[in-house]
Formats: C-alpha cells, sequence, structure tokens
C-alpha cells in the first residue's frame, strides 16, 4: 500500500475517528480449558489471545529464583497474521516485545508469593494491525487475573501517536506505517506507568499531552477490561447474586 | 450484600487492620490482590474464583507419588510444589530398599502437611491413624479455592452429599476429592460435585444442590432411598492399619447395601415400584 495523502481530513481519520478515539474493542475472559487463565482480546483489527500457566515448577531448573516466581513472557505472531507471511519463530523484534511487556507487568505481580516457581504467559497474535504489543499486554493481564494470580492491579495499555502534526490516539496500520511517532504506554488503573516506548519525534509539549491522552485512553480501556471479567461469571443463574 | 465480585486493584477498606487473605495495604488502604470474591464482615477478605494450591502446614490433602528416591517419595500435591515423604514418616519401619513395596509410583495417599520452609519445601507425613493410602473409589480434581465451598458450613454441604448419594467422600485441602461407594453413586457424587465447583459463587446453592440430587435420582429411576441414617460416619477414622481396614471395609458396604436394598423394597410410591408393581 502507498502512503495515503493525507491521513487526517478535517480532524477525522482515514478510519473515521476522531484523534482522541480508540478503536473498537472486544473482550473475553477464559477462552481455554486448558490454561490457568486466558483471554481472547481484539483491539480494531487486532486479534490476539493470551494464556497463562502457573505458578508451576520451573524448567529448566537453573531458571528458578530462590525467593521470588519468575515471569516469562513470550509474544509471537503468527505466519498468517500479517499480508506478507511473516517467517516463523522468534525474531529481534518479537523477543524485544516479549522483554518490554513482560516488565510492562511484572511490577504488578506478587512475584514474592511464589518462590521457585514459574508463572508462564503466551500471547499469540492472530492478526496483527498496529498496536499489537499494547493488545498483547492489555489481553495477558486479564488472563494472569483469570488465572487467579494476585496482582496488584490489572495493566492496561495503548498507543499514542503523531500523524500529519497532530496527535493521535491508538494508531492504526497506515497512521503507524507513515506517521511521525508512535509511543505505545502501559499503567496500572492509579496512572502508574510501567511501558513507554517512543519511535518518531515528539516535543516536549507534545510528549504531555500525549501521555494525558493514553491515560485516557487506557482508563478506558481499564473499565472495559474489569467489564469482561465480571462478565465470565455473571452469566451464570443468579447473576450478581454472590454467596 | 457484604459479598461482592471484585478485581485485582480494587478498593475494599479504609481500615487496614481489617486486612486478610487475598489482600494488599498500600497508604492504610485495603486493595483486593485476586480476582475473586469478598466478603466484608469482620474481616476484609478475597476468595480466588482460580489458582494453584499453595501447601500450609497442617493441610490434610490428597497426594499420588511420582518418584521414589533414596530415602523420600516424591509427591505430586497438585501445587507448584512437590511434596517429600520421609521415609521415616511412614507408619512402620521399613527398609530403603522395600520403599516401593509399600508405596509405590502412582499410588494415592491422604497425608498431612508437616512443614513448609521458606522455599517452599514441603514435608509430609503418613504418621496418623487418618492417614493412608488410597485403595479404592475415584479421585476427582476441584479447584483449590473452592474447597471451603464443597465442605460447606461446619461441614453441611459435604454431610448432605454423603447421606443424598450413599458414597463416603473425603476431600483435600488441595483439591483432590476421594469418593467411594457403589459405581452409580460415584458417578452421582462426581456430578454433584463438578456442580458445586462450577456455581459456587452463586447463592442458594444447597437448595439448588439439593433439588439436583432429587432430580438425577428421579431420572435414574431409582426409589426414594434417601433416608440411611448414619451412613456418613466417617470409616476412614475408626480404623487402625491398612490392613485390616481393607477387610473390614467391603464387608460393612455389603452389609449397608444389603440394608439399603431391603430399605427400598419396603418403601412404597417410587418409580421402581410402580414398574415392578406393573409387572406383577
Amino acid at each position: 500500500m502507498s502512503k495515503p495523502e493525507k491521513l487526517i481530513e478535517n480532524g477525522i481519520r482515514l478510519d473515521g475517528r476522531k484523534p482522541d478515539e480508540l478503536r473498537p474493542i472486544k473482550i473475553k475472559v477464559g477462552v481455554l480449558n486448558r490454561a490457568d487463565g486466558s483471554c481472547y482480546f481484539e483491539f480494531g483489527g487486532n486479534k490476539v489471545i493470551a494464556a497463562v500457566y502457573g505458578p508451576r515448577e520451573v524448567h529448566p531448573r537453573h531458571m528458578q529464583k530462590s525467593t521470588s516466581a519468575v515471569v516469562r513472557y513470550r509474544y509471537n505472531m503468527a505466519s498468517f497474521s500479517v499480508e506478507e507471511r511473516k517467517r516463523p519463530g522468534p525474531d529481534r523484534r518479537s523477543i524485544e516485545v516479549s522483554k518490554v511487556s513482560r516488565e510492562a507487568l511484572e511490577p504488578v505481580i506478587f512475584q514474592e508469593y511464589f518462590p521457585r516457581s514459574a508463572i508462564d504467559i503466551f500471547v499469540e497474535v492472530l492478526q496483527a494491525d498496529a498496536g499489537t504489543r499494547t493488545a498483547g499486554i492489555n489481553a495477558a493481564s486479564l488472563a494472569l487475573a483469570d488465572a487467579g494470580i494476585p496482582m496488584k492491579s490489572l495493566v492496561s495499555a495503548c498507543a499514542v501517536g503523531k500523524v500529519d502534526d497532530t496527535l493521535v490516539l491508538d494508531l492504526n496500520k497506515d497512521e503507524d506505517n507513515y506517521g511521525q511517532a508512535d509511543m505505545p504506554i502501559a499503567m496500572t488503573p492509579d496512572g502508574k506507568i510501567t511501558l513507554l516506548q517512543m519511535d518518531g519525534h515528539l516535543t516536549r509539549d507534545e510528549f504531555r499531552e500525549g501521555l494525558e491522552m493514553a491515560k485516557s485512553g487506557c482508563m478506558a480501556i481499564a473499565e472495559m477490561q474489569k467489564a469482561a471479567l465480571l462478565e465470565k461469571y455473571s452469566g451464570q443463574i443468579g447473576g450478581d447474586a454472590i454467596e | 450484600m457484604d459479598k461482592k465480585l471484585v478485581i485485582p486493584g480494587e478498593f475494599l477498606s479504609d481500615d487496614a487492620n481489617l486486612a486478610d487473605e487475598g489482600t494488599y495495604v498500600e497508604e492504610g488502604k485495603v486493595f483486593s490482590s485476586v480476582f475473586g470474591i469478598a466478603s466484608l464482615k469482620n474481616h476484609v477478605r478475597v476468595v480466588p474464583l482460580s489458582g494453584k494450591y499453595i501447601p500450609r502446614p497442617d493441610d490434610m490433602i490428597i497426594g499420588i507419588i511420582t518418584e521414589v528416591s533414596f530415602s523420600n517419595w516424591i509427591v505430586d500435591i497438585r501445587s507448584p510444589y512437590e511434596g517429600l515423604l520421609h521415609i521415616s514418616e511412614f507408619p512402620r519401619r521399613i527398609e530403603n530398599t522395600d520403599m516401593s513395596k509399600y508405596l509405590k509410583v502412582g499410588d494415592a495417599i491422604i497425608t498431612l502437611v508437616t512443614d513448609v520452609d521458606p522455599s517452599m519445601k514441603v514435608e509430609l507425613t503418613l504418621n496418623d491413624q487418618k492417614l493412608r493410602q488410597i485403595k479404592e473409589g475415584r479421585i476427582i480434581d476441584v479447584t483449590p479455592s473452592k474447597v471451603p465451598r464443597l465442605i460447606g458450613r461446619s461441614g453441611s454441604m459435604i454431610a448432605m452429599l454423603k447421606n443424598e448419594t450413599n458414597c463416603n467422600i473425603f476431600i483435600g485441602q488441595n483439591g483432590r476429592v476421594w469418593v467411594t461407594g457403589k459405581d452409580k453413586d460415584i458417578e452421582l457424587a462426581v456430578k454433584a460435585i463438578l456442580k458445586i465447583e462450577t456455581e459456587s459463587h452463586v447463592s442458594g446453592l444447597t437448595d439448588r444442590l439439593t433439588r439436583f440430587l432429587k432430580e438425577e435420582k428421579d431420572k435414574k429411576e431409582k426409589g426414594p432411598g434417601k433416608e440411611h441414617e448414619g451412613k456418613e460416619e466417617t470409616r476412614i477414622e475408626e480404623q487402625k492399619e491398612d490392613n485390616t481396614e481393607e477387610n473390614v471395609e467391603p464387608a460393612e458396604e455389603e452389609k449397608q447395601q444389603k440394608v439399603q436394598e431391603k430399605a427400598e423394597e419396603k418403601k412404597s410410591g417410587g418409580i421402581l415400584d410402580e414398574l415392578l408393581g406393573d409387572e406383577k
């Protein structure tokens, strides 16, 4: 695809969104029976599935920590997730995404509760459309909660960027490819940032403004995450009548 | 209502002294640390809806032998950590070489956690009358956090279940449940236990379960053979040695079965009686 002439026209983006609008989100918790916790997450055109196993025994043994659990995060893109077939297996990019995503979630997990154990998180990207790492973190945080792992809070993530000299929330594929900046951010509902990356250029003021936009985006996502978790158990008899 | 579904990080209370399991305290406030059901009575605690079993001293659990090493049996206790049963914790004095004659890989045992150290080394024992090998019946797995619900307030749920299904049921703290009885009865008990597991968070569970058991029984066209008093007396606690109880149990069971059959014959109004009556 070639570069569109304009990415924003009259304050409306190519996909019809306003600059501070998120793409539609669809969440389902507990989609895999064999995993301890799981979540399917749709973020615009992104479709990711996250599975959590553990705490469980660490293999290989030498990886285990005697005072806390090890968290392992594997981000993987399916070969069919992008237009041009992606060569399967870990590459430079997915290793990096795995590392930063793990570090985005580690601060909220009570790792010290489970010495000598491992918490494994697997994120598979089924369809990619810019912002897969944020979608993966959103999904993984829900899968962790679903697995009953003690956490300080959930983690929500979304990106801000700059296209046509305008700050926009949650970039789509074209804006990501042809925009001037892309900044994925993950944070807890009380505003503690656990992931912040940036590629491209922003001025200081743009950065500050972008951060605020991302914050409101993450808050909106956090609400949806909460609703999705509660929904898993509300579909049953008695609704919210809990004993 | 003082119980509700909460997510990790949800604010629960201003009083840090009330914080109990499933919560954490930050700046004097109590937050939930797990996705589960919060109860705000007396203490603020959250019971997770899922999660692994984490061993604690004095837990009575069901383990399965995975390995026989030089002087320890290594036991799978359905947890991230393995259990160690030392040879000296076996009720009788046995030689290292004879270990697998008594307990071999794959055997199930009712065991007690004696100690868990900070690095999560779990020590087990069989040195108690209640503790022994499991030789018959069926073992099923439930979510460990739902064990209290399965037992019920002061054992009400499990007593009801034992009564209604004519099975003997032992629930390990690690979520393994051991059911013994007649094959048909075991099936019903297992169904009921799995129902409790999936619906443990919905109110009115006991009533619904009573209804469920009744329906299941009617479906099977079994007579109204419910009232067997004294059936739930735990046989485990009475026995002294592995070998003797093996002999006693079947006999006892047979007797009870006979009594049950007689009772069914005598009772009128059951579907079975109706059918039999037609044939006659």
